[in-house]
């Protein structure tokens, strides 16, 4: 059986019972992980009232930061900074150099784009090149495309499509992800898997992205923020007391 | 001889404020599948509504086994009803209506 995740819920943290309804929504359609955003500054009081909610929903929880640099400098500031905070590091990406840059430094996880403006979408040949190299993934937010109406809609699903097949030809995994704000735009997985139909995403990497990519990339750095983990294949299995 | 054409039951959830009929979620499922694959890609989905569960909020509808993952992926981007928003869910999807009574 397929353990689904949402690794991007923006659950608001001033409103506490929309927090938790969404939360719950979230495990009431079959997701068993879900992603919060937050601020790099957020305190460890914050964060320990979501963990509380998402245990008492029965839904896992993993810490996610978005980042917005303006230039890789700023990038690779906030990385060595926040990287051992989170579990989930997402990259917002406005121009090429920060795109460039993103995609191939290995503490990055997830490259977004946006989905207003089609220009600074960079997810091209090069980018997928630097990503497939660096397990990057790319991360598409379904919720846009619920917002979205006309050709504002038609254009990104024509971007969409395009990157998607970029993404499979160099092996970037995908991750597939609600970036709901609200309720009204958090879906169940398998609808969700039916909505990347529409840029022809076949079901069955649709259903990968939703579950093994993203649980990959959790627990990949999990193992790597935990205190035993020294080096790729390499882990602490005991320490050594002396009395 | 013509092959009987295979259906696909789904057990639709409306999560909405304001209480809607089962014929406005027909109405709605139908306009989001010509929006989104035109009058062509809508003939194709044979969509009737079946019944509709008061009890459970749910609404059963049938459609061309074909056509499933395009039916889904319709209701998914179902964002109002009536001018009511509100959003669908699939709670269960078979080939036959016992079938799908067990799953909901």
């Amino acid at each position: 059986m397929k353990r689904f995740t949402d690794l991007h819920l923006r659950v608001p943290f001033e409103d506490q019972t929309k927090a938790e309804s969404m939360i719950r929504k979230a495990s009431e359609l079959g997701y068993n992980l879900v992603g919060i955003p937050y601020s790099p500054q957020a305190s460890r009081e914050q964060i320990s009232q979501l963990e509380q909610i998402c245990n008492d929903a029965k839904v896992d929880f993993a810490t996610r930061v978005n980042f917005s640099p303006r230039n890789p400098n700023e990038l690779l500031n906030s990385l060595r900074r926040f990287r051992r905070k989170f579990e989930i590091v997402a990259v917002r990406c406005h121009t090429k150099d920060v795109a460039r840059q993103a995609a191939k430094d290995r503490r990055v996880d997830l490259l977004q784009f946006s989905v207003t403006n089609l220009r600074q979408r960079f997810f091209d040949q090069a980018e997928a090149e630097l990503a497939s190299q660096a397990f990057s993934s790319l991360e598409i937010e379904l919720a846009p495309i619920l917002q979205l109406t006309s050709f504002s809609r038609i254009r990104l699903l024509s971007r969409l499509r395009r990157e998607v097949e970029t993404a499979e030809r160099f092996r970037v995994p995908i991750t597939l992800s609600s970036g709901a704000t609200d309720e009204q735009f958090m879906r169940g997985p398998r609808d969700y898997a039916a909505l990347t139909t529409l840029f022809d995403l076949p079901m069955s990497s649709a259903l990968r992205s939703l579950s093994e990519n993203p649980w990959v990339t959790v627990a990949r750095n999990r193992e790597k923020l935990s205190s035993d983990y020294v080096a790729p294949g390499i882990r602490v299995v005991g320490r050594r007391t002396d009395d | 001889m013509i092959k009987r054409e295979k259906r696909r039951y789904l057990a639709l959830e409306v999560a909405s404020e304001q209480p809607v009929d089962e014929r406005a979620v027909l109405d709605a499922v139908q306009a989001s599948v010509s929006r989104l694959f035109g009058e062509y890609g809508a003939s194709k989905t044979n969509l009737k509504l079946i019944t509709y569960i008061p009890e459970k909020h749910q609404v059963v509808i049938c459609c061309s086994h074909t056509m499933l993952e395009k039916v889904r992926a319709a209701i998914a981007s179902i964002m109002e009803v009536n001018g009511e928003t509100a959003a669908m869910h699939v709670v269960g999807v078979s080939g036959t209506l016992k079938a799908l009574s067990k799953k909901t």
